[in-house]
């Protein structure tokens, strides 16, 4: 069972932060740190398995995580999940946010928190990995997100009006027009873009 | 009022902060216009202000507020609405809170909703956060959606099921008819939480795995699938760098070990897919990897014939070998389940786990660390521990304390010689030694008091690591006792094992009242100090020196340090007589398991001379075959004579006072010795109380063994009497009585045996040092023998006491011992 999935970056702001067993926010929040200050101590070349700390290890749990440019991906776990299958997991997370984002970076990950969580929610559920297929991952998560914004979505309202204006086909409007000798220059419109 | 922010802005503005309480600002702010904002029950904007309250949690401020609002949302029509409202509630709110069950309506609406996508987000709230009570009322509503044919419901009603399993087991058998066709679906996701599924109800019930194993033929089903996954092609669905779906195939396997352990049937099914897992699969990528390390565990665990476990001891002998760290972690960790069963296969690999141990990984050094405990035997034990001592130097701190009691466990067991095991000891002592557990310092003590043979040569060496640090303080306080007790040794200059070294006794004193006065010693090393200084009162012959620091230590603010110095104070003014025979040599402890009361009160690891105490400590002589020492009766010359360190030459009513001290008989306390007369004789059951074990008193009624006549001169009587140490049949212990039919005292009277080679022989003290006139009483005196060959007992005592103002000394043979007594 995974007990949680932590996103942070090199300087320990969590970027995302899921627990699948209840814990009250102080001890969340010095989890984080904690794990925080686990991981970053971690050179490069050695294994991705840490024996937890004090509150969210135990003895049977393990910290398994991957660093990805600027952020890590730690999952915490017990002993009835594949260390290197949760490795690959890892890794199949990552390229599902790669896809749905176009090239994820750490800014995507922070301004769209919501969304994340929502794949998340598609791939592991109660703990357990519910679905590793990235594409039907990512059909589903497309789905439901067309469904939100077919019902205006969090915007509300000034989402739909600047989808409708890109939707919009604006004819193309003749820059110059000559009437003979009066030079009269009509204004560029601006594109709507 | 105006339009909340969005998400975004908010986000963007957070980010601005430069300082923790500008962001702490801001957010209370943004919190403050939420709240204003949930209170004005705002719909529109309701699940963006909940999108914010989200973010802020994660960077962690109190949102509890907005847990009502995320019910509101949930209860919503909108689909946005509903996915925001189940993500708060699954971030935000947990069985603790009573508001929870409210949701337990709004879930079972949507679990029958008409959009799958709204089902799937009510299994998914159920199965991430759901309390019991909510797992008992809609349980049946998760099983039908179990039983549908859409797989994305499906595979979620799976998990929602194990979930709810988890809270509520006795709703497993509810789950039972749905599992029928779960595995033959064709959906992976389906299949593969179908194996979680039925992995959980395995796990958790023993009847449920017999009926899985028998009624349903799961092994010959999970079979199947793994073969079509190995076999089939390339599947552009399911591959990951080249294999198809490794998660399925991992899922299974784990599922086969669970099946199969324990069970013939099952295990022969798998043997052959199993070892078709293991020769195929690629070894380039991780993901082959984690199916041949899953696929090994399997192995091991269940009944798979022997060329299948060679096959998977050797693929893990190869990921030991592997570069990448995270396969040989996996590796080892693997070995440490396997060594108990299989470990013999494991030594093989033992050079390559002992390499582990300089790799730079903490993880690594931790596994291999405990994986080369697992391994050491009584073959490999020093070449072992050479290496294990060599990484305990250079080991993390947090290591040293396991590895130090693992050497120290290592030790024990197989050391091939008391040599090497002290040499052992040292060593750890010196590196590690402030990482050193608390319990090992008593029974450190106990085994150097037990090799007889090494005292001068530990005490030597221990004398010498003190002079180079005294701050680790396990070793300090090892050595203080050591010095305390041994300290004649060490100033004699006797040494077999090492070069003698030169000291003096003002030396020793020297670097016992340095600790004394350290910053460096704790307490307790003080107490251990100033107990050793007094010890070597008895021993040194500065004894003044001792007086002086220990009346310092009168006035000390250290409570227990006060105490010590001032019972060792009236020890040297009051008590002085008997001062030698409290500070006398430790016995030999046994190991707990043999003698009762005895053990308990020795190996404290201190001589007590607590004054208040009933239980008198026994001061004991050294068996006699010290290497020193002499013995041959057989050859019949030089008797050197086992003396008690005792040499009471104080006056007459030492042994009255000796009584006083105890408290608890009805005694008079006056130093006379007519009170004497009647209590000798009852004194030795009190005494022998203390002294030597239990069943020994009781015995002397049930060994009917004859007492004799040892010695009858001059008027001086001895009897022996005899016991057997109940536990140890070897052990004979004999009773002196010395009585006195002449008309004076005998004052001063020491009494003194020998045994030949073969024997050990233990003098207890005697009850006191006057033979009273006219057979008003007796002395006793306890003496045990171990006879381990059960040859015929023999002794010569040598007698010394004052008798009319001369002193008198006599040998004598004892020759006439009852067969019982050695048989």
């Amino acid at each position: 069972m995974i007990k949680a999935i932590l996103i942070f970056n090199n300087h320990g702001k969590p970027r995302l932060s899921k627990f699948y067993e209840h814990y009250n926010e102080d001890t969340e929040q010095q989890i984080i740190r904690e794990t925080f200050h686990l991981v970053s101590k971690r050179d490069e070349n050695v294994c991705n398995f840490l024996e937890g700390g004090m509150l969210i290890g135990g003895s049977d749990y393990k910290l398994i995580y991957r660093h990805y440019a600027t952020l890590y991906f730690v999952f915490c776990v017990d002993s009835s999940e594949s260390e290197l299958g949760i490795l690959d997991l890892i890794q199949v997370f990552v390229e599902t946010l790669d896809k749905c984002f176009e090239n994820v970076c750490e800014l995507d990950l922070i301004f769209h928190v919501d969304k994340v969580h929502h794949i998340l929610a598609e791939m592991v559920m109660g703990g357990m990995v519910l679905e590793t297929n990235m594409n039907e991952i990512i059909t589903q998560v497309d789905t439901q997100n067309k469904m939100e914004k077919s019902e205006a979505g969090i915007a509300g309202a000034p989402a739909r009006a600047v989808s409708a204006v890109k939707n919009m086909n604006l004819p193309e409007m003749p820059r110059n027009i000559n009437i003979g000798d009066i030079s009269i220059k009509v204004p560029n419109l601006p594109s709507f873009k | 009022m105006p339009a909340p922010i969005r998400l975004r802005e908010l986000i963007r503005t957070i980010r601005t902060a430069r300082t923790q309480a500008e962001e702490r600002e801001m957010i209370q702010k943004e919190c403050a216009a939420i709240r204003s904002s949930f209170r004005e029950e705002d719909n529109t904007y309701r699940c963006r202000n909940v999108a914010k309250l989200l973010y802020m949690h994660m960077l962690g401020y109190p949102a509890h507020f907005g847990q009502l609002e995320c019910l509101k949302l949930i209860a919503s029509q909108k689909f946005t609405d509903k996915r925001i409202g189940y993500l708060g509630a699954m971030l935000l709110l947990d069985e603790r809170q009573d508001v929870h069950l409210l949701m337990t309506n709004c879930i079972k609406n949507d679990l029958n909703h008409s959009t799958q996508y709204v089902q799937g987000l009510a299994l998914c709230t159920l199965g991430c956060m759901g309390s019991s009570e909510m797992c008992r009322d809609l349980a049946g509503e998760v099983e039908k959606l179990l039983k549908t044919s859409n797989s994305y419901l499906r595979k979620k009603a799976a998990l929602c099921a194990v979930h709810v399993i988890r809270k509520v087991p006795e709703l497993m058998e509810m789950f039972l008819p749905a599992t029928k066709n779960l595995l033959s679906e064709k959906n992976h996701g389906v299949l593969h939480t179908s194996v979680v599924l039925l992995t959980e109800m395995c796990e958790r019930s023993p009847d449920m795995l017999a009926h899985f194993r028998k009624n349903e033929k799961l092994v010959p089903q999970l079979v199947r699938i793994l073969k079509n996954l190995i076999m089939s092609g390339y599947s552009p669905e399911h591959d990951v760098s080249g294999i198809s779906d490794p998660f399925l195939q991992v899922r299974i396997l784990r599922l086969l070990r669970i099946l199969g352990k324990n069970d013939d049937d099952s295990s022969e099914a798998m043997n052959d897919i199993l070892a078709q897992v293991a020769t195929n699969t690629e070894t380039s990528k991780n993901v082959g990897n984690a199916i041949l390390y899953e696929t090994v565990l399997t192995i091991m665990d269940i009944k798979s014939e022997s060329g299948l476990r060679v096959l998977a001891i050797n693929i893990l002998g190869r990921f030991l070998l592997n570069n990448d760290k995270n396969i040989r972690y996996v590796a080892l960790t693997s070995l440490l389940k396997t060594v108990q069963t299989d470990h013999n296969a494991v030594q093989r690999h033992r050079s390559t786990i002992v390499d582990c141990l300089k790799d730079l990984d903490v993880s690594i050094k931790r596994r291999a660390m405990e994986l080369s405990f697992a391994l050491v035997n009584g073959n490999n034990i020093r070449g072992m521990m050479k290496e294990l001592l060599y990484f305990l130097d250079s080991c993390d701190p947090e290591f040293k304390a396991d590895c130090a009691s693992g050497v120290f466990l290592a030790a024990e067991k197989y050391a091939p010689s008391k040599r090497w095991h002290i040499d052992t000891i040292m060593r750890v002592l010196t590196t590690a030694g402030s990482y050193v557990r608390d319990d090992s310092v008593p029974n450190l003590i106990q085994l150097i008091t037990n090799s007889v043979e090494m005292h001068a040569y530990t005490v030597q060496r221990l004398y010498k690591a003190l002079l180079d640090d005294i701050s680790q303080q396990p070793l300090v306080q090892v050595a203080s006792w050591c010095i305390g007790e041994y300290g004649d040794l060490l100033v004699s200059g006797q040494c077999e094992e090492e070069e003698p070294i030169q000291v003096t006794e003002d030396e020793v004193l020297d670097v016992l009242e340095g600790l004394l006065v350290s910053n460096l010693s704790t307490p307790v090393t003080r107490g251990y100090a100033l107990t050793a200084i007094m010890k070597l009162s008895t021993r040194f012959s500065s004894v003044n020196r001792i007086k002086k620091v220990v009346s310092i230590y009168g006035s000390s603010i250290d409570v227990e340090l006060q105490q010590r110095a001032v019972e060792y104070n009236a020890l040297f003014k009051k008590y002085d007589h008997m001062r030698s025979a409290l500070l006398e040599r430790m016995p030999i402890m046994e190991k707990t398991a043999s003698n009762g009361p005895t053990e308990i009160v020795q190996t404290n690891g201190e001589t007590e001379p607590s004054v208040v105490e009933p239980k008198h400590p026994p001061p004991v002589t050294l068996p006699t075959n010290q290497g020193t020492d002499l013995l041959d009766l057989l050859g019949g010359n030089d008797m050197a004579l086992a003396i008690p360190n005792t040499v009471p030459t104080k006056p007459a009513s030492a042994g009255g006072e000796l009584l006083d001290l105890l408290g608890d008989l009805s005694l008079s306390g006056g130093p006379a010795p007519t009170p004497a007369p009647s209590v000798p004789t009852s004194q030795p059951s009190f005494l022998l109380d203390g002294l030597s074990s239990q069943p020994l008193f009781n015995d002397i009624a049930a060994a009917g063994i004859p007492p004799i006549i040892a010695y009858n001169k001059n008027g001086l009587k001895i009897d022996f009497t005899f016991e057997r140490a109940n536990p140890n049949p070897n052990i004979a212990v004999i009773t002196i009585h010395a009585s006195n039919t002449t008309e004076t005292d005998m004052t001063d009277f020491v009494f003194q045996a020998a045994v030949p080679k073969t024997f050990q022989l233990q003098l207890l003290s005697p009850s006191s040092n006057v033979v009273p006139a006219l057979n008003q009483g007796t002395v006793t005196q306890v003496i045990r023998v171990l006879n381990p060959q059960k040859q015929q007992l023999r002794m010569r005592i040598k007698l010394t006491y004052t008798h009319r103002g001369s002193a008198v000394q006599d040998l004598a043979e004892v020759n006439n011992f009852p067969p019982q007594s050695w048989q």
